[in-house]
């Protein structure tokens, strides 16, 4: 078989174990990378130099600057652009020798089958839970290895799914974790922060795990969950076995694929009549009226601090103990990106029904850009 | 009898430590609610088990010496 520009891998074909069959395989896979952020660079950018024959991209966001610090694949002058578009750029410029597809769209249960039946493998870089129960279900659906990453903060866990041991036993997302969390519940990267080296190292654990997988060398982490702290250096290993078949969430068949809400399923309830959401431009306006209440639900201490306006600072956790006094009949709510204000906008639409609630829609974040 | 519990993620923020030692501890059940009564707002929070690096699915009797580690799911990318 001819492998295109062979002459680059000759380092790693060197190696015994892989050899030219090794490079071979790597050449003939087709790798699917679900968010091309933190995780997905890394993964992206490795997968892409060791010669994985296609590589897919999937996301439906343009670069910020406040990317930069770990989505190694963009530069300055990408802000604002297609993360898809910059990421197949640099790529084939960095390897003209294999394919890059790309899908600048957001993966939902209607378009994934037809995206991920087009792969081999699936490499889960989202960050969000919704997607995360998506992307599971619809490989354990298809049958597809999927190799999953995910960060909190200073931690990060990587797992491999629906690939079989010896004797036939797979698992996948929902057996490790079976009820998804709540909104507010677990903070995403933008909410809680995260060093730019996190999603590298385990971005790179995950290319490794794919290579492993497609080349046949070394061991996969299937059926195992490997959770790396970033401070200690330290990694812990678990060995996951399936749950309850009868207890699983996981959608039967395709038809029940496709009907599932993946946001309900997550806590994500679709506004209350009464709760609305105001976009940045609509708030600004309503700031020279001076007939709203504004508070931040945010946690004490985080940033970026709001300023510009008056507003009250009443943190989602102290909302949740007990409900204060709240003047105005007007209210809006904002936190870091608008997830934890719908909370708090519902909590206080119980307490206080006349009331009009408002949660500003992609938060301070949103804002502030 | 000495049990030794790992936290990750939150869960060590929440209790200010990333191991905690356990005593008169008979299941894993015991183990969270000790942890609950440190810490209440544990009782809000998704999390899996896993005893002696094995996952569990359901309560689990322990014996001196196990170690029980608890994770939460992440979703950062």
């Amino acid at each position: 078989m001819n492998i295109k520009g062979e002459a680059r891998y000759q380092r790693q074909m060197l190696l015994k174990d892989f050899g030219r069959t090794g490079q071979e395989k790597l050449f003939q896979a087709k790798v699917l990378v679900i968010g091309a952020g933190g995780l997905g660079c890394p993964v992206l950018q490795y997968l892409a130099a060791a010669g994985i024959g296609t590589l897919g991209i999937v996301d439906h966001d343009v670069v910020e600057l406040s990317n930069l610090h770990r989505q190694i694949l963009y530069s300055v002058a990408n802000v604002g652009s297609l993360k898809v578009n910059c990421a197949a750029e640099r790529l084939r410029e960095f390897n003209p020798d294999i394919t890059i597809l790309t899908y600048p769209v957001q993966l939902n249960n209607q378009n994934a089958l037809s995206i991920l039946s087009e792969f081999d493998i699936v490499i889960d870089g989202s960050d969000n839970f919704p997607t995360r129960y998506m992307i599971n279900d619809a490989c354990v659906l298809l049958n597809k290895p999927l190799v999953y990453g995910a960060l909190s903060e200073t931690e990060g866990q990587v797992s491999v799914f629906n690939v079989a041991d010896e004797s036939g036993i797979k698992v996948n997302y929902r057996d490790v974790f079976p009820a998804a969390p709540q909104p507010g519940e677990v903070l995403n990267c933008s909410e809680a922060g995260v060093l730019g080296v996190l999603p590298g190292i385990i971005g790179m654990m995950q290319a490794n795990e794919a290579i492993k997988l497609i080349s046949g060398t070394g061991e996969t982490l299937y059926n195992q969950l490997m959770i790396y702290n970033l401070y200690t250096s330290q990694t812990y290993k678990i060995k996951l076995s399936p749950g309850d078949p009868n207890l699983t969430d996981l959608p039967s068949d395709i038809p029940s694929f496709m009907k599932m809400d993946y946001n309900w399923f997550c806590g994500i309830r679709t506004l209350n009549r009464e709760l609305k959401e105001m976009g940045p431009d609509e708030f600004h306006q309503v700031l020279q009226e001076d007939s709203f209440t504004i508070i931040d639900v945010r946690e004490p201490g985080e940033l970026p601090a709001a300023s510009g306006f008056e507003y009250i600072s009443l943190p989602l956790s102290e909302l949740k103990r007990e409900i204060p006094l709240i003047k105005g009949d007007k209210v809006i709510l904002f936190c870091h990106s608008g997830i934890r204000s719908i909370v708090a906008g519902e909590l206080l639409l119980e307490a206080y029904p006349e009331k009009e609630f408002y949660s500003l829609k992609g938060g301070i974040l949103r804002m502030k850009s | 009898m000495n049990i030794e519990v790992l936290l990750f993620g939150r869960l060590a923020e929440l209790l200010g430590s990333e191991r905690l030692h356990l005593e008169a501890v008979a299941d894993t059940d015991a183990v969270c609610s000790q942890l609950e009564g440190l810490c209440p707002a544990l009782k809000q929070l998704n999390y899996q088990i896993a005893v002696n690096h094995m996952i569990i699915h359901d309560n689990q009797w322990l014996t001196d010496g196990m170690t029980v580690a608890l994770m939460p799911p992440f979703s950062g990318g």
